[in-house]
């Protein structure tokens, strides 16, 4: 093959005159906010009520960010000779995001969605300590987590849909 | 007295272009390199689209110290970014914009040996910083400062060999004489010399990709690395300078300067026009090329430009005497 001499030079000219011409990818970020995505990790919201304390989360942190407090609640019986039973509630639930690594493990791992990522990345603060969020901060998260993304066209559903849809047409069924 | 007031003005009106055309040339530098690559460039300073962007650094440098180190030769040194700036501004008087509304050419000072003039200041120009290299007491800045020695003695050849072609072809050395005596098919029997002496006068002022001296990831700037506040500041006025002297230069040598319709009501206009085009080409090369390693930068002169030059010089002069 023919080595084209200045063929470079003339890709340098066309490479900037076609970006000179097109409009600027640039996010205007403090004007505009971002647009992201469901699961973008900007930050943890907890849905308290689905939290067991079952530790699972916090053992496995690699950065050891997650402190759990919790304590038993007996739940009297709800018919006669019927057994008590126990339920654990929360008592402390501490994510400290100075140490936090956003590697998500936390919420792959929690057994019963009580965990979530919302898009929220703005909560700098002006001192270290102030970054460590407490179980009601946690939950104010929560309100802004979206919506899970939809399915991609002719995707499966969900495997707990189809067990809750089989439950349904066996119980209509009978 | 009315002599007295119109070299007053004519003063004026030049310092005034030296002082506004540089920073208008910068921020179309901030902004078309942006665009270029994909930004914005700056949006915040003053409002619409960053315009005061080059008034807030101009208010920065002034807040800031000017340090001049102990190991440097101390006057070399703080002399350096006047002897870089001050010739642009003397360049800019022999510099023609051409006739005004029917008023005559507007000129500085119309001198018969304007182009010898123009250029010698340009060289001195240079010289400014290689005295900041020389004199910072920096490794750095020293091998900078030898870099700018090898590329000034490199591209002035073929640089004055491209200008002597034009003046040979308006057979005068006045650059009112060789903008006016430009013809259309000058274009196409100077353009190997346009090309040398805008690819010359790019490296002259060591803009990208002929910033090797200054080579900022591997010199850190080079001559400049030592200089900071309102010298370091005038360095940089000195190559927006230096560009818009190339550019008009450009445009009065080979692009026929005020040539266009209406000539003689606009012709000022035609040539600004022109100057901010050549200036627009200048920023397009620092975006679109790489950096010229050291000795591609002299092959690139020695062996390229300034056969080009000669074989334009020869062509020049039988299209003269024929």
């Amino acid at each position: 093959m023919v080595k084209a001499y200045g063929r470079g030079l003339w890709q340098g000219l066309r490479v900037t005159w076609r970006n000179l011409t097109r409009r600027s990818v640039t996010a205007h970020y403090p004007d505009v906010e971002p647009d992201l995505p469901p699961r973008s990790r900007g930050v943890i919201a907890l849905q308290e009520e689905n939290c067991t304390s079952c530790m699972l989360c916090a053992r496995e942190c690699p950065s050891w960010c997650i402190t759990i407090d919790s304590h038993k609640e007996v739940i009297p019986a709800a018919t006669d000779g019927g057994r008590d039973r126990s339920q654990n509630v929360l008592d402390r639930f501490d994510i400290d995001y100075s140490i936090c690594m956003y590697c998500s493990i936390c919420i792959e791992v929690c057994p019963f969605d009580a965990l979530h990522w919302s898009p929220e990345f703005a909560y700098a603060e002006g001192d270290l300590k102030d970054l460590t969020h407490d179980m009601n901060r946690l939950r104010t998260w929560m309100d802004t987590v979206p919506p899970p993304q939809a399915l991609d066209p002719g995707a499966e559903q969900g495997k707990e849909l189809d067990a809750y849809e089989r439950t349904r047409a066996t119980e209509e069924g009978l | 007295m009315s002599e007295a007031l119109d070299v007053l003005l004519r003063c004026l009106v030049v310092l005034g272009a030296f002082l506004t055309m540089p920073l208008l040339v910068g921020q179309m530098e901030h902004k078309a390199m942006a665009h270029m690559q994909a930004r914005v460039g700056p949006m915040a300073a003053g409002g619409f689209h960053g315009w005061a962007q080059l008034v807030a650094d101009g208010v920065k440098f002034a807040q800031k110290e000017s340090i001049t180190p102990a190991a440097a030769d101390r006057r070399v040194f703080e002399l350096a970014p006047a002897v870089a700036l001050v010739p642009y501004l003397v360049a800019m008087v022999a510099i023609p914009l051409g006739p005004f509304f029917g008023q005559g050419v507007l000129i500085g000072q119309d001198l018969d040996l304007g182009l010898f003039f123009v250029l010698a200041a340009m060289s001195v120009g240079v010289l400014g910083t290689l005295m900041g290299g020389l004199g910072s007491g920096n490794k750095y800045s020293y091998l900078g400062g030898m870099r700018v020695a090898a590329q000034l003695m490199s591209y002035e050849l073929p640089m004055v060999l491209a200008a002597a072609s034009a003046a040979m072809l308006a057979g005068t050395l006045s650059l009112v004489g060789i903008a006016d005596a430009f013809e259309p098919w000058w274009l196409v029997v100077q353009l190997p010399g346009l090309v040398v002496f805008f690819v010359a006068g790019l490296a002259e002022l060591q803009r990208p990709p002929f910033d090797a001296p200054l080579a900022d990831a591997e010199l850190v700037m080079g001559p400049l690395t030592e200089y900071g506040g309102m010298r370091f500041a005038m360095f940089l006025l000195a190559e927006y300078a230096g560009i818009v002297v190339l550019a008009a230069l450009t445009t009065v040598l080979f692009l026929g300067g005020w040539a266009g319709p209406w000539a003689e009501q606009l012709g000022w206009a035609w040539t600004l026009l022109k100057i901010v085009g050549v200036s627009f080409l200048v920023i397009w090369a620092r975006v679109a090329y790489p950096r010229l390693r050291e000795d591609q930068v002299n092959v690139l002169a020695w062996k390229v430009l300034v056969p080009l030059a000669l074989a334009q010089v020869t062509l020049t002069t039988v299209v003269v005497v024929w």
